[in-house]
């Protein structure tokens, strides 16, 4: 797999990694921007309003035909976060030209054209986005925002998240508040995205059977009438050392569910301000990663209190998850378990066995990302955006060379900040046992 | 091993069925590190009654999904942690019709087969673990009780079928689980985990002979007869009833809509059925079809919209849903749609461009080893061959695709179920 990495317009860098293992080609085009409470909703908007039609494919109807006649191929709305950075775009997907029936070519050119064309020159009227469009996708915006409690797991994230960090951009959830998705009007959404365009910096991703010079000669046609101003480089993630207050905060929240979800959020401290992050990796792994992590083995295999308890690092933002679904009656029983296999985490009291199985575990997975475009994409976003220029294979490398002692000093300052409950409403007499 | 090759989509197919039954399934992919295995049984949760020995059985809801997880206990110690500390990463899944166990991994490939095999054909359960297992699995029962996508499917199930196990969760009950105990399971490995009740299915980077060697030289050689299943009585065309509505802690109302379309058919036959069903579906629901723009654009359907045809317990069926502020007119709307297709038919050009779509996505899945892992499998178990379906997706013609819908899609067949919120 080759890979290239270049400034192919003012701001906008482009990865190219050339295989023809894929049968399909994979591209995205990401504009970053500060994540904050005043303008998510807003920004999550705008791919989905941009997607409803172009100048030359107008409406639904047209792009969807489009895109059909291209075999099928994706245009996608993409809207991530990393850390306090909201990244917003599209991603599309496509059969690589080897594998057409009839031997057609220049796929790749008409996908970069559409996305070029649906990111750029959307259907307006008076250099407006049409306010049926907008109208349209405010409503399914809202159904979105809405329905994150429909899943009681992300949920739980979610609320865990917002009430550990009520001061940092890191609480805002991807698709922004109702209240500020309600009041979005189409003049000002157009005002919103023309100031996007012109600010952000854009990452490119292209993984795919071209060369990249013509993967790079595809998109710079595309992006070609790409507005550029004062572009905002100085994006970044602010992270909090220590914890708010000096012990965990505690809150519940009580719904009509039978069974609770235990949502609890830390800060990861001091091992982030030179982040090991194959350390920090393996250090998750053996605490709460995967079937052989301290969680799932006695949190769930030996004293069967849940179905799941997981734990999950964000190493941009320098926090960890931990989710487990139990009734409510084990609440204290999981929260004390939970914070006993972190602390032995912290004290180094791993087996080999458990520090193996963490390695191997992560090692299959950096190197299963190399063989799948999307696991790449979502990879290298990450990677570009922390400045980092190691790929899955390196990464794996890393991993095989961390020690025990690498683990404790990565859990050293690991702090609880949030404890975070989700329970029924009905009072359950076995609580009093 | 026989060697079949698709030059037209670049796929190359290994198989063989070994003596005692066993059919297996490899896929070479060069320039990949990674493999995927996956030993897979025909037999689902409903699969509750059946013949032993010419005693038939009947089965608590919940054994299928119940032994999936007692079969990772191995006489010494837990095959999953095995599995990960050689590298792979495994899982198993039991659904209405198959459990499936399954890894991948980057490295110890052959290792990791031969575990794969060896614990999925050793039973080992004691009444202590099938004890203590209770408690995980009625912990997870009690999440899909909060899950509204799982509860909106099962109300469905139970409109749709007067007797086919279909209506009963794959997991069982907290009640019915308590009924399982270790001769239950004893039974049921018996009857369904023998090798000609199942298939094994490797894409990636795999040697097609040594994958063969691994099996040969772990189950056993003696063949056995193929269980004999029942689900109960005949089914009638209709749905038992039409309507179901319950509430539930969720943000917006989402609805399934269902359809019954009868046994079943196997074999080659079965597999253009199936094709013609998915893609009269996707010119009918699919996300490019006039039905969905229209209902989205007017706001009754969202993204979370989707629609297919399943095939499980001898009986096929359609589901469609999602969420909609107004599930009812959302429905109404998609069968008045359906009836304008039966009679004009679908257009030409819409329906090409729907098959050319149809062919990306078929190559879409090339791509992904689990899927296509999985498709062997099931494709066996039908009694066909699903690499060949690139050539029979291209022999289905706009009048075929017509002709089912007119045919399946009518409200008679039809029932709703909604899920509102408080």
């Amino acid at each position: 797999m080759r890979q290239t990495r270049r400034e192919i317009l003012p701001g906008v860098m482009m990865t190219c990694l050339q295989t023809d293992k894929f049968k399909t080609g994979l591209l995205s085009v990401n504009l970053l921007t500060r994540l904050s409470r005043e303008t998510a909703a807003k920004n999550a908007l705008i791919p989905s309003v941009l997607r409803r039609g172009t100048v030359s494919c107008p409406d639904m109807d047209a792009m969807a035909a489009r895109l059909d006649s291209l075999y099928g191929a994706r245009l996608e709305p993409a809207v991530r976060k990393k850390g306090e950075i909201q990244c917003v775009g599209f991603w599309a997907d496509f059969v690589d030209e080897a594998w057409l029936p009839e031997g057609e070519g220049g796929l790749l050119e008409q996908i970069a054209a559409l996305l070029g064309e649906t990111l750029l020159a959307p259907n307006t009227r008076g250099g407006l986005l049409l306010p049926q469009y907008v109208d349209s996708e405010r409503e399914k915006l809202l159904e979105d925002i809405r329905a994150r409690v429909n899943d009681k797991i992300s949920y739980s994230r979610y609320r865990m998240t917002e009430l550990m960090c009520p001061a940092e951009d890191y609480a805002v959830d991807v698709l922004g508040t109702e209240e500020e998705a309600e009041a979005v009007g189409y003049v000002a959404l157009t005002r919103h995205y023309r100031a996007l365009l012109a600010s952000s910096p854009v990452e490119v991703f292209y993984c795919g059977a071209a060369d990249p010079e013509r993967a790079q000669r595809a998109v710079r046609d595309a992006l070609a009438a790409l507005p550029r101003g004062e572009l905002d480089m100085d994006l970044g993630t602010d992270i909090r050392m220590n914890r708010v207050e000096e012990g965990p905060r505690t809150f519940t929240d009580v719904m009509d569910v039978t069974q609770g979800k235990l949502a609890i959020g830390y800060r990861l401290g001091a091992a982030m301000e030179e982040p090991d992050m194959a350390a920090l990796r393996v250090m998750n792994a053996v605490f709460g990663g995967g079937v052989s992590s301290k969680l799932f083995m006695n949190v769930r295999e030996k004293l069967s209190l849940c179905y799941f308890a997981s734990s999950g690092v964000d190493l941009v933002k320098g926090v960890m998850a931990v989710i487990s679904g139990i009734e409510a009656a084990d609440y204290d029983k999981a929260l004390a378990e939970i914070g006993r296999q972190l602390q032995a985490v912290q004290d180094g009291d791993i087996t080999d066995e458990e520090l193996a199985s963490a390695k191997r575990g992560l090692v299959n997975d950096l190197l299963s990302a190399a063989d799948s475009a999307g696991a790449l994409e979502a990879f290298w976003l990450e990677q570009n955006i922390l400045g980092l220029e190691y790929g899955p294979e390196e990464l794996a490398a890393f991993v095989e060379d961390v020690t025990r002692e690498d683990v404790v000093k990565a859990a050293s300052g690991i702090g609880c900040d949030m404890v975070y409950f989700l329970r029924g409403s009905e009072v359950d007499e076995d609580a009093e046992d | 091993m026989q060697r079949i090759d698709w030059p037209a989509i670049g796929e190359t197919l290994y198989t063989a069925k070994l003596p005692n039954g066993l059919p297996i399934f490899v896929v070479p992919k060069p320039g990949y590190r990674k493999s995927f295995a996956c030993y897979m049984t025909n037999y689902g949760g409903a699969d509750r009654r059946f013949t032993l020995a010419g005693e038939r059985k009947d089965t608590p809801a919940g054994v299928a999904h119940y032994l999936e997880h007692k079969m990772f206990d191995m006489p010494e110690g837990n095959a999953l942690m095995a599995l990960e500390a050689a590298g792979a990463n495994a899982n198993a899944f039991t659904s209405e019709a198959e459990t499936c166990y399954h890894f991948t991994c980057t490295e110890r490939f052959d290792e990791n087969l031969r575990t794969l095999l060896r614990f999925v054909s050793t039973p080992y359960y004691t009444q202590e673990s099938v004890d203590k297992e209770r408690g995980i699995i009625s912990q997870e029962i009690r999440m899909y009780e909060d899950d509204p996508d799982d509860q909106v499917y099962m109300a469905l199930m139970r409109l749709l079928f007067a007797h086919n196990p279909l209506r009963d969760d794959v997991a069982g009950t907290v009640e019915s689980i308590q009924e399982i105990t270790p001769q239950v399971l004893y039974d049921c490995h018996k009857v369904f985990y023998h090798p000609s009740n199942m298939a094994l299915c490797v894409v990636g980077n795999a040697d097609p002979e040594a994958v063969e060697r691994a099996a040969r030289e772990i189950l056993t050689p003696e063949s056995a007869p193929l269980p004999g299943r029942d689900y109960g009585p005949d089914e009638t065309p209709e749905p038992v009833e039409t309507r179901s509505e319950r509430v539930m802690e969720v943000s917006a109302p989402l609805f399934l809509g269902g359809l019954k379309l009868g046994p079943a058919a196997k074999g080659p036959e079965g597999q253009r059925e199936r094709l013609t069903a998915g893609l009269a579906l996707r010119c009918l629901y699919g996300r490019s079809s006039p039905a969905y723009l229209d209902l989205y654009d007017k706001g009754l359907l969202n993204a979370t919209f989707g629609c297919g045809a399943e095939y499980a317990a001898g009986q096929g069926y359609v589901l469609f849903g999602g969420e909609s502020k107004d599930p009812q007119a959302a429905y109404d709307a998609l069968l008045a749609a359906a009836e304008a297709v039966g009679q004009k038919g679908f257009d030409t050009a819409l329906f090409d461009r729907q098959k050319k779509a149809a062919y990306g996505a078929q190559i879409r899945v090339l791509g992904d080893f689990r899927s296509l892992g999985v498709s062997l499998a099931e494709g066996c178990f039908a009694g066909c061959q699903p690499l060949d379906s690139f050539r029979e997706l291209s022999a289905i013609t706009c009048d075929d695709a017509s002709a089912w819908v007119r045919e399946h899609v009518v409200p008679s067949r039809a029932a709703l179920s909604v899920v509102r919120p408080k």
